[in-house]
């Protein structure tokens, strides 16, 4: 988890804020994800196809159609991000020139 | 029971014009009572068709009542009720009275029995929410309320063609179940799935919705897609095409949403996604699948009005809607904060909140049909929304980095309408029962499995993961992506200006060539006629003659020679 700043004036460092506080959070992400994992050893699984059956799949599978689509989106965004001025500077230029 | 019925919509456009003309101190009174009126009168409907009234020898069936109409007008007046709740001191009357007529025209929509009441009612939506974008008031929600509405009316239009189609060729003006195998009916399909923002047609949502006032895109988020999903469910349930374009309806969504900087486009790209679940289910059709689709439109519509209150609370209260301008809010707006999370994670059926008990159905429905390609997508596609809306919007708005912002939590109204909405996000929930009772069809269906759960946590927690570790990836930029609308944004504008550059170029070309021939021509044809020109003098009788004279010779000397 990508540490947020501190401003130089502030009083307290929230709780959520402090690196040791965040470096816990991450132990108690890993944990649960582990647990969640294991669990599925305690519960019946039956699989709809094939590959949903696996152990771990949902794990796995979650995880990994995330990342493509963020690497996805992120190749996408090479095409198709614009400045944030984009429509609108192009709507004032037409009504300079409808001025002129 | 009623014996007459009157239609529930005509109690909140009633509610609406009183809203006009009562004194401020009878307004917030309005406000809150013409929603559960229309609530309770919604629950005094039988089922089957209640009124009915002939009009150029149609019968028009304004008021017909089954479950999954009541379900849907259930879900807008409710939703009705928290948005006036929500801007109840804030939002200026005009706005909620105009918010009010768009509720009306959805629940309006919900009970039309006939197509012509059906489409009267449509276009109401289509006048007020537009509306309701103007009263965003900027610059930029007059323009985003220019484009909406031209879609909507250009939308209203092509349904109004396919709506005579099928009066002409069936006969029939019923709302019932449409076979797409011909012109008509396909043109009916697409104008109702341009109003459910369906590809390609799926611009003018996020480019209009967030313009709103925060109060305004409350209001907004809810009705006139999930009109548009109701509208599926009646007239197309089982059309296979509709299981693609939700598909594709879902992850466009999402690709959109990761890549966007403005929270409540966020959220708007994410009702896109959300019913593009929906859409996805009604093509599936089996009972289990329209249950799904009317039980997470259900759902969809208070977590997203709650995430959407959320994100108006922030705005209300910095005047920003930047990703990269907020952070660190859950310092100064605790309340806020707890309920944007409780609406991130209904979005994203983590269990215990609504879109879990909701949203599996239309997974389960896939998987009973052995749709293996539909399954695997609508599962990448519920860790995709945890992804874009189930983290990243409270993660940037709320978390992330500090930007300093101290802002408290929103008035007490504000409060409360987003804590009525969460807590009713984790009831319905918790207790599925409540919202499966409502469903169309018998409910055979146990979302509360253990394999059900350590599924869907397995999925969901580890695309949490898959956010953190590609956080660095996903740093938002101050961009806007482009979109199909880009064609009618800057391709026909453009096009549009070469069109009259070529214009005016030939223009100029014929009056040169007009000047340099054309007018002395003109001119010397003028002077022959004028009053002394060559053609316009008066000639002596005597000359006269001797031509005729001439001419009769000619024609004598002629007529010898023939």
């Amino acid at each position: 988890m990508s540490a947020p700043d501190q401003p130089a004036n502030a009083p307290a460092t929230p709780w959520l804020s402090r690196p040791a506080n965040i470096r816990r959070l991450w132990w108690a992400f890993a944990a649960i994800l582990l647990a969640s994992v294991l669990a599925q050893a305690l519960v019946h699984m039956h699989a709809y196809f094939d590959f949903d059956g696996w152990f771990g799949f949902n794990a796995a599978f979650g995880f990994l159609s995330c990342v493509g689509m963020v690497l996805f989106a992120k190749a996408l965004g090479f095409f198709l991000k614009r400045r944030e001025d984009y429509y609108s500077a192009a709507a004032e230029a037409k009504e300079r020139r409808d001025d002129a | 029971m009623l014996e007459l019925a009157f239609p529930p919509a005509f109690i909140l456009i009633l509610g609406a014009l009183l809203i006009a003309v009562a004194r401020p101190g009878m307004r917030p009174v309005l406000v809150l009572a013409a929603p559960l009126l229309t609530l309770w009168a919604i629950w005094q409907l039988p089922d089957g068709v209640l009124m009915t009234v002939g009009f150029l020898g149609y019968p028009i069936e304004l008021v017909e009542a089954s479950p999954v109409r009541r379900l849907f007008a259930t879900a807008f007046a409710i939703m009705a009720f928290a948005g006036g709740l929500f801007g109840l001191r804030q939002a200026k009357w005009q706005e909620t009275a105009a918010s009010y007529a768009y509720a009306a025209g959805a629940v309006g929509v919900s009970f039309a029995g006939d197509l012509i009441t059906f489409f009267l009612f449509w276009e109401f939506m289509a006048l007020f929410s537009t509306v309701v974008i103007w009263c965003g008031g900027t610059d930029a929600a007059r323009r985003a309320g220019v484009r909406y509405a031209l879609m909507h009316l250009v939308g209203g239009v092509i349904l109004k063609i396919g709506i005579e189609g099928v009066m002409i060729h069936t006969g029939s003006i019923d709302v019932r179940p449409l076979v797409l195998d011909n012109f008509d009916t396909w043109v009916v399909l697409i104008g109702v799935l341009i109003n459910a923002a369906a590809p390609p047609i799926s611009a003018w949502l996020a480019d209009a919705y967030p313009e709103g006032s925060p109060f305004g895109s409350v209001f907004l988020t809810a009705f006139t897609t999930k009109t548009a999903v109701l509208a599926l469910i009646l007239l197309f349930p089982g059309a296979q095409v509709l299981i693609w374009i939700g598909l594709y309806m879902v992850f466009y969504g999402i690709i959109y949403a990761l890549l966007e900087n403005d929270m409540r486009r966020i959220l708007a790209y994410s009702i896109v996604n959300q019913v593009g679940f929906m859409v996805c289910a009604v093509g599936i059709g089996t009972q289990m699948a329209i249950n799904g689709a009317a039980a997470h439109a259900f759902a969809h519509i208070i977590y997203k009005a709650l995430l959407m209150m959320s994100a108006g609370a922030v705005l209300y209260q910095t005047g920003k809607r930047k990703c990269t301008d907020l952070g660190g809010l859950y310092q100064s707006m605790p309340i806020t904060t707890l309920c944007g999370i409780v609406g991130a994670l209904a979005i994203s059926a983590f269990p215990f909140t609504s879109g879990f008990i909701s949203k599996s159905m239309i997974s389960q429905a896939a998987a009973d049909q052995q749709m293996v390609w539909v399954w695997y997508l609508l599962t990448a596609a519920s860790a995709g929304v945890f992804l874009h809306a189930g983290i990243k919007f409270p993660w940037f708005v709320f978390f992330q980095k500090d930007s300093g912002l101290r802002p408290a939590d929103p008035p007490w109204n504000m409060r409360a309408a987003m804590i009525l909405f969460a807590v009713a996000c984790i009831a319905i929930g918790c207790f599925p029962g409540l919202l499966y009772s409502l469903l169309p069809y018998p409910v055979d269906y146990q979302p509360y499995t253990g394999e059900h759960l350590v599924s869907q946590f397995q999925l969901l927690l580890f695309a949490g993961l898959a956010f953190f570790v590609m956080l660095p990836a996903m740093q938002r930029t101050l961009t806007i992506s482009l979109d199909l609308d880009w064609t009618y944004r800057m391709l026909l504008p453009r096009l549009a200006g070469w069109v009259e550059r070529i214009w005016v170029a030939l223009m100029e070309l014929i009056d040169t060539r007009w000047q340099r021939s054309g007018r002395p021509l003109v001119e010397r044809l003028t002077r022959w006629s004028e009053p002394g020109g060559a053609l316009a003098r008066t000639s002596p009788i005597g000359s006269m003659a001797l031509w005729v004279t001439v001419i009769l010779v000619l024609v004598v000397a002629l007529a010898q020679r023939g």
